[in-house]
Parts: structure tokens; sequence; C-alpha cells
């Protein structure tokens, strides 16, 4: 017995001082780069940056404070790396608003309400995690996680509360307090729903059917979720303009599906069904193929002069050139001249100023985030909480394919925030939350498992 | 600010970014090459005052619980000196979602240098390789423990 007791326990630490160091390294990391705009733009390290630096660095103190008192066993590199790409992005919204230009990029980019929105971001964070101390909890919600993602989904297409703004439906007006995406609060519903019904759901569909060359097909009756989540997509695509939302969805689904069942013909049913179905809708609707003729030729002088033509994209396409390996410094280069750099176009936008270098060390920092959360969904105890943390990590890696791919023309673009960096509320809002809900996770996983009351002998007391 | 300045604080600032990945991944590293034992482990393990014996029964004493079978299949749980209860119960250290085990199925826990197992009155009972467990056994290494449709076993 004794040399079991005295062997050294292999526990997750809890690495406070680890966290609280990389945090501070984070918050240092982007004092440096205000720093370094300011010594470039007007020759002077600039008023902002404590303004901006201390600001972001006590909310973040804030939130390690609420993190490492109802969340004490959470990865100690989840909050750091969000810190950082929270804070570049602000420093880029930053360099945009202080660009000498009239152009719309740089008149509109606000580094104040992203402030701010980071401000709301963390309370949020906070109060996920003080109100929800176990996460299990929100399995018995699932039918009803699935119901509100809809409603949100499909909230802007009612009349007067929904907006359309650059051609896509995905607003919604609230009085006197501006706009929102619900779309962004839908998929962390959707997520939750997902995980709840396949727990429940998993051993039916993994039932191998009928057997294709080297693929197990699922039996066709059993199609019927995936068929119903597709329709759905599609619909969004169709009614709402809005591709991004669409493959996200659809895309998350399908990998949460594969996580549950372990079977590779959901992945590729999944992939025929979306393929199939983008098509049928290119052919259909004009602004679907729209799209795919900027993305098949944006070099096309007509297409770049076309008001919503590929000019936007390549704009992009020649700051990532301008920038080249090294990239031009920050507040040396040009990023307010790409449309929409604060939002979508952030990540060219940043692409300029830091090069390749930089981009992979962001590319890495959110790869590291994945990480993170895959470990939590492979360390997790229970099926619901593998599901929940595997599809919220899948959701943030899915999103920023889909952005970078779609501003690099690797896959036709769509609409969607780069997470944590775009100028936006309701992403901010909504991806602090999904942090908050993968630290709940977290926590959960890495908690040494409860001591027995009493370890001697034969006999035993245990509640019923 | 002249060009050189900024030259060297924009590689300044290139190389600030990378060393924080790399720090990060210094933060996580116990994932990537196995976890690492505590300094305080080794220096105490070697003080007890028969080493003689000692050297034999930790070569062969299980380390890990390794689930080979059933939904959870792949999970491992690195053995310490707490009993390890499995069940459908929230509170158990492997919670298996399975209609043929009950919500406290069986306990392990770690005997004189080995783990037993223990029937905790379930319904189906627990099979330790092909015979039903009837009262507290010992697990040898790699003997695959039955609880409803999930196989566990021990390994080093």
């Amino acid at each position: 017995m004794t040399d079991v007791t005295d062997s050294p326990v292999p526990m997750p630490a809890k690495r406070r001082v680890a966290q609280l160091g990389m945090l501070a390294f984070a918050v240092g990391i982007v004092m440096f780069a205000y720093a370094n705009v300011g010594l470039a733009v007007d020759g002077q390290v600039p008023a902002g940056m404590l303004t901006y630096g201390l600001g972001l660095g006590g909310l973040m103190l804030v939130a390690y404070l609420v993190l490492a008192r109802f969340a004490p066993w959470a990865d100690p590199l989840i909050l750091p790396l969000v810190t950082l790409i929270n804070g570049l992005g602000l420093v880029m919204i930053y360099r945009l608003s202080v660009a000498k230009s009239d152009l719309p990029s740089a008149t509109l980019a606000s580094p104040t309400s992203q402030l701010m929105w980071t401000f709301f971001g963390i309370a949020l964070f906070t109060v996920t995690l003080v109100f929800l101390r176990d996460h299990r909890a929100l399995q018995r919600l699932t039918y009803t996680a699935g119901a509100a993602g809809l409603l949100l989904l499909v909230s802007p297409l009612i009349p007067f509360l929904g907006q359309e703004i650059n051609g896509a439906r995905i607003w919604i007006g609230i009085p006197g307090l501006g706009q929102l995406q619900p779309a962004e609060f839908a998929k962390l519903a959707l997520v939750v729903f997902f995980a709840g019904y396949l727990v429940a759901k998993r051993d039916v569909l993994a039932l191998a059917g009928r057997r294709l060359l080297f693929i197990d097909l699922p039996r066709a009756r059993d199609l019927g979720p995936i068929l119903i989540t597709w329709g759905i997509s599609l619909g969004v695509l169709v009614l709402q303009k809005d591709l991004g939302s669409s493959l996200l969805m659809f895309g998350t689904f399908i990998a949460m599906l594969y996580i549950a069942t372990q079977r590779t013909s959901w992945v590729l049913i999944g992939i025929l069904l979306f393929v199939g179905g983008a098509i049928l809708a290119g052919m259909v609707f004009n602004h679907v193929q729209e799209r795919f003729e900027v993305y098949l030729n944006p070099e096309d002088p007509e297409l770049f002069f076309k008001v919503g033509g590929s000019g936007q994209l390549m704009e992009g396409l020649f700051a990532l050139g301008n920038g080249g390996i090294l990239g031009t410094g920050l507040g040396q280069g040009h990023p307010e001249l790409i449309p929409l750099a604060f939002s979508d176009f952030i990540f060219p936008a940043t692409g300029e100023e830091l090069g390749l270098t930089g981009l992979m060390a962001l590319l890495m920092v959110y790869a590291l985030l994945v990480e993170r959360g895959l470990r939590t969904s492979l360390a997790a105890r229970d099926p619901f909480s593998k599901l929940l943390a595997g599809g919220l990590s899948f959701l943030l890696a899915w999103q920023l394919f889909i952005i970078v791919g779609g501003v690099t023309n690797l896959i036709p673009l769509t609409g969607l925030v780069t997470p944590f960096m775009s100028q936006g509320g309701s992403a901010l809002l909504a991806n602090w939350i999904l942090i908050a809900l993968l630290v709940r996770t977290s926590d959960a996983a890495r908690q040494p498992p409860p001591q027995a009351i009493q370890n001697e002998g034969m006999t035993q007391v245990f509640q019923r | 600010m002249s060009e050189l300045t900024l030259l060297l604080i924009r590689l300044a600032f290139l190389a600030v970014l990378w060393f924080f990945v790399i720090a990060a991944v210094g933060v996580i590293r116990t994932d990537l090459f196995g976890s690492r034992t505590t300094p305080a482990g080794p220096r105490k393990a070697a003080k007890p005052a028969k080493p003689a014996a000692k050297p034999k029964s930790k070569k062969n004493e299980p380390r890990q619980l390794v689930v080979t079978g059933g939904p959870l299949q792949g999970t491992t749980i690195n053995l310490t000196e707490t009993p390890i209860t499995i069940g459908r119960a929230n509170d158990a250290t492997l919670v298996v979602t399975d209609d043929y085990a009950s919500s406290r199925h069986a306990r392990l826990f770690p005997q004189d240098g080995q783990w037993i197992v223990e029937d905790l009155g379930s319904t189906n009972g627990t099979y330790l390789d092909r015979s039903k467990v009837t009262r507290p056994t010992p697990v040898p290494l790699g003997v695959p423990i039955r609880v409803g449709k999930t196989v566990i076993e021990l390994r080093k």
C-alpha cells in the first residue's frame, strides 16, 4: 500500500501561476503593439495606450479572478490565448481608426466601442461561469436549446424586426439599442442541442446499413436528422443570403455527428449533400452565382470594378502581397484601403502589417485554443461534455477556416467574422459565452475525481 | 522615428509574438510528452526502508485504466490511490451511459499494491474475464473487466 501512496500522483495541476504569467505576457504584447502603432503613425507613444492597455489588462484580471474563484481547475491557457487575439483585434481596429484617410474603413473603425463590447463580453463570461455551475444542466435543456436556436436563426426574417444590411438579412433591430446578429447566439444554442440530441441518439445513428466499397453506409431511415439540418441550412442560405452561417451550422453538425458515431460515411454524406445543395442554389439563385464567379475569376477587370464584385477580395490579396514575409510593420501599411478592413477583412489587414510571420503566429494561437478545447473533450468523462467541448472547439476552428479561406480565395468568400478580432458586438459576446462554456467543461474534466469517504477494508459506505 | 528603429521594433514585435506561442506550448508540454513526475515524487519513493522488496511490486503495478470496448472506448484514467467507481451515476469516476449498467455498478480499489474489483450489487453483474465477480477479486494486468457494454482493463 505504501508505495502506491508514495508514488507521484499524475494529476492535472491548477497552474495558476502559469496562467497569470501568460495573461500578463498577452497584455504586454498588446501594449507593445499599441506603442508600435503610435510610434509609426505619430512618432510618439500614443496617449490611448495606457487607457486601452490598462483597460484590457484590468478586464482580463477580472476574468482571471472569476476563473480562479469559480472554475479553478480550468485549462490555464484558454484565457491568455483569447486575451491575445482579442487584444490584437483591438489594436488593429485602433490602427485603422488612426489612419489618415477618409475611407469608410478608417472612419467606421471604432476602438472605443470594441473595448466596450469586450467589457460586456467579459461580463457575460462572468455571468455564465457564476450561474452555470454544472454544464451538464444544459443537457436537460436539449430541445429548448434547439427551439431557441431555430427561433434566433429565423428571427431576422420576421417583418419589422429583421433588417437587411449589405445584402444579407441577418440582423434584428432592437429599438434604442442598435442591431444584433442573432445567428451568432443561435450557433451556441444549436451546439448545445446537437450535443444533447446526439448523446441520446448516437447508438441508433451508428448502426451500419449496407457496405459500399470500404464504407459502412448508415441505414436509409436514419438519414432524417441530417436531411432536416441540411434543409434548414439551405433555407438560411436562400432566404437570408447568408452562406457563412449556413456552412458553419451544417459543418458543425457533421463534425459532431462524426465525433458521436465515429463513422466516416456521415462526413462523406454531409459533404456530398452540401456541395450538391450549393451547386443547385448557385444555378437557381443569383446572389450565390455571383459569389462563385468572383471566386473563380477574381482578377477579371470587369468583376473587379463592379459593385459587389471581386474588388474587396483583391484589395485583401494586394494587402497580403504588400505585407510579404515580415510585413510592413504596425502602422506602416495601408490596410484602410481594404473595404471592411475592421470586420470581415481584419485578417488580410493584419497580414499586411505583420506579414506571413505574424499571421502564422496568430493562426498558431488560434490552433492552440482549438487544441485546448479538443483536449478538454478528450479528458471529459461523460459523453455530453465530450460532444459539447468537441462541438464548440470545432465551431471556432471551422469559423476561422471559412473566413480565412474566404479572404485568401481558397474557398468562396462568405461574410463571417474572425472570432474575437473583428469589430462587432454580437460576435464578441457570443464568443465570450463560448469560451465560458469551454472553461466550465474544462474545469469539470480536469477536476480530480471525488475522494472516497472511507477507504479501508472490504466494508464501505456508499450513498443510495 | 527613424527607419531603422521602426524596423527593429517590427522585428522585435514578431519575435515577441512567436515567443508567446512557444511559451504557450511550454505550458502544455505535459500534453505532448506525457505527464512529468513532480520532483518530490521520486525522492519520496526512494525513502522506504525495504528497498529490496519494492522494485518487484512496483514493476507490475498498473498505472492506467483503459476502456477497450463500448461507447467510451479509448478513454484512459490514470490510477492513483483513490478508488474508482463505475456506473451511470453522475458522480462515478467513469460515467457510462449504458442501459445494462447500474447507477453504481462496480468499484476498483488498491490494496497491498494490487487492484481489487468489487461488484456493488449491480443488476447485470460485473465480469472479470469470463467469470462473474461475486466478491472482491484481484485484477491482474490486461485482463478485461466487463460492465454492461463497457470493457476496461488495467495497464502499466
